[in-house]
């Protein structure tokens, strides 16, 4: 099409070729170049968005037509024990996830911070957890996990002198040793965030606080911590959002159970969905999953601004 | 007082602040990489209950890798480089188009694009994934289902928020000088895109080619969906049906397993800087 126009313009007005040639190289190239990117995300990301805000009105059957109910199914997911349990287990996975990592990720930043060449390959080793299959790792995990005396935890938490866990095979445990998994996987990524952070507080500061006399922890304090907070509020969103919509963790290691300890929201919209053909009620579930991410992406950014200024 | 770091740890020299920072490096290294020696370790010993999981080499043995193939674990593994090639292919070209038009030129409506290239990233698959096998499965317009085909695995991770976005970062320090020039010598759009552009570019791809290869390895949830036959497994998915075994126990599950980890690991170590490099260029979203 570009060439045709352009040929076109060309052929009646000579003189005005070039600025002719450019105007349509600009836009409409754009726009061609963008077309593979524009029409994948239409078609895996936008319609399916729409398609499952339409279909959470609806009770959705696949030969008797669909039916429509309104907020019936919102009202479900409010009402249901369910769902008020998933969605609390999902809560306190990603709050728990979220800080453990963030504290310990900020500690193991600070202590691998520097130049020399062993503190390199510490970090490097500390690293490989993030880029690994969550999959495998969850079942290496399980494995870890088994609870019989002799299962590799219970025997490392045996030589501190402390008693078996059963870990995810009790009730009470389950969603902690999920958050256990997920904080080991989750520390080295945000220590690699710090330590970008750090790199880029300067240097006099830390020098001109020792010569003033100042300590460690006040110096940690007034100018290191400071420094971080943008890259504090970045993590802590991120990780947030990542964990409220956790699922192959859950689904590798528990699947929700026992007895829907560890529940979460995404696990039970799956079973939903595919299992139990609830396809209404699990849309409403990711619609309502979208909202809290929304929701906690605002009140970050509003937070962040209000203490920016 | 000189300060490489902000806690000044390197400047304590004394035995026992060595001796201390050797307990708790060492400690560290253990505890995250673990998991992952236990694992390989395993995955070559005789490996009967979770009991025997160990980080202490038993006799070695290739047995738990020859029962995998009777359990079609390379099968699996086949179908998993099926997908994350022609994915990754898709994706990176996908994206270079993409930020070529997004960082080189200016039209009308670029916000627009920019917001929803944002807006994608928050909507990550697990939140679209029921609608998403709804979609998958008829549609809409061209009326072909995705469902139990591989187009259905690579499609949807064809376009990539992240990799479009540091993409463009990237394109845009190219000086316009060099494209002028080109276009001063009658050089056309795609010439300039492919011979000047997209070979200044090769650190960028180095990025979104090591991110992309992760992302799609990593995926789950999406071949949960699609993959309907055992056949078409990728193998992450395949795990869960490989946890017990009579013969091997579950040596299958760790050889599958390692050979689940492994591609991920030596594309972080091959391409180390572009991973940093991506980590911190303060775009990663998920």
């Amino acid at each position: 099409m570009t060439s045709t126009v352009t040929r076109a313009g060309a052929a009646t007005a000579p003189p005005r070729r070039r600025a002719q040639r450019a105007r349509w190289r600009g836009p409409l190239a754009a726009w061609l170049f963008l077309a593979p990117a524009l029409l994948l995300f239409l078609y895996f990301k936008f319609i399916p968005m729409v398609v499952g805000l339409w279909k959470s009105l609806f009770k959705v059957q696949t030969f008797l037509g669909d039916e429509w109910v309104g907020l019936d199914n919102y009202r479900t997911i409010i009402t249901d024990d369910l769902f008020a349990a998933a969605i609390w287990h999902s809560v306190v996975l990603a709050l728990g996830t979220t800080i453990g990592s963030l504290v310990l990720g900020l500690g193991l930043a600070l202590l691998v911070e520097g130049p020399a060449r062993y503190l390199w390959f510490v970090r490097t080793a500390a690293f490989l957890p993030v880029v690994t299959t969550m999959a495998a790792v969850a079942e290496v995990w399980r494995i870890m996990f088994h609870p019989a005396d002799n299962g590799m935890l219970n025997v490392i938490i045996g030589w501190a002198g402390v008693d078996p866990q059963p870990w995810l095979a009790s009730e009470h445990s389950s969603l902690w040793s999920i958050m256990l998994m997920s904080v080991w996987r989750g520390t080295p990524y945000d220590m690699m965030i710090f330590l970008a952070g750090l790199v880029g507080v300067d240097r006099t500061l830390y020098e001109a606080a020792a010569v003033d006399g100042a300590s460690t922890w006040r110096r940690l304090r007034h100018i290191t911590l400071p420094a971080l907070r943008p890259v504090f509020w970045i993590l802590f969103t991120l990780a947030a959002i990542r964990g409220l919509r956790v699922f192959v963790e859950v689904y590798v290691l528990t699947n929700g159970g026992p007895n829907n300890s560890s529940e979460v929201l995404m696990t039970l919209i799956y079973k939903l969905g595919f299992q139990k053909n609830e396809l209404g009620v699990a849309s409403a579930g990711g619609i309502v999953l979208f909202l809290a991410t929304l929701v906690l992406t605002v009140i970050v950014q509003l937070m962040r601004r209000r203490q920016a200024s | 007082m000189r300060f490489d770091s902000a806690l000044g740890l390197e400047s304590r020299k004394g035995p026992l602040a060595v001796a201390a920072r050797f307990v708790v490096y060492g400690l560290m290294v253990v505890a995250f990489t673990g998991p992952l020696v236990g694992l390989l370790v395993s995955a070559f010993s005789k490996t009967l209950d979770p009991t025997s999981f160990t980080l202490w080499p038993d006799e070695f043995t290739l047995e738990n890798f020859i029962q995998a193939g009777d359990k079609n674990v390379y099968l699996y593994l086949l179908n998993s480089f099926v997908v994350v090639g022609f994915g990754l292919l898709l994706q990176m070209l996908v994206s270079v188009f993409a930020a070529y038009a997004l960082a080189r030129k200016k039209f009308r409506g670029m916000t627009v694009v920019m917001l929803l290239m944002l807006a994608t990233m928050m909507l990550p698959e697990e939140i679209i994934a029921i609608p998403l096998s709804l979609v998958l499965a008829d549609l809409p317009v061209l009326h072909l289902n995705l469902i139990g085909t591989y187009a259905g695995m690579i499609l949807p991770v064809g376009a990539w928020g992240f990799s479009i976005l540091v993409m463009t970062e990237f394109m845009k320090e190219v000086p316009v000088e060099l494209e002028e020039a080109a276009r001063i010598d009658g050089a056309g759009e795609l010439r300039i895109f492919a011979t000047i552009i997209v070979p200044l570019c090769r650190p960028a791809l180095g990025v979104i080619g090591v991110f992309g290869f992760t992302m799609i390895w990593d995926q789950y949830l999406l071949p949960l969906i699609v993959a309907t036959e055992s056949t078409m497994w990728t193998l992450p998915i395949a795990l869960r049906s490989l946890r017990s075994d009579e013969e091997v126990g579950i040596g299958v599950l760790l050889a599958a397993s390692l050979l689940a980890l492994l591609p991920s690991i030596i594309a972080f170590l091959a391409f180390q800087r572009q991973f940093m490099r991506g980590l911190t260029s303060g775009a990663v979203k998920g």
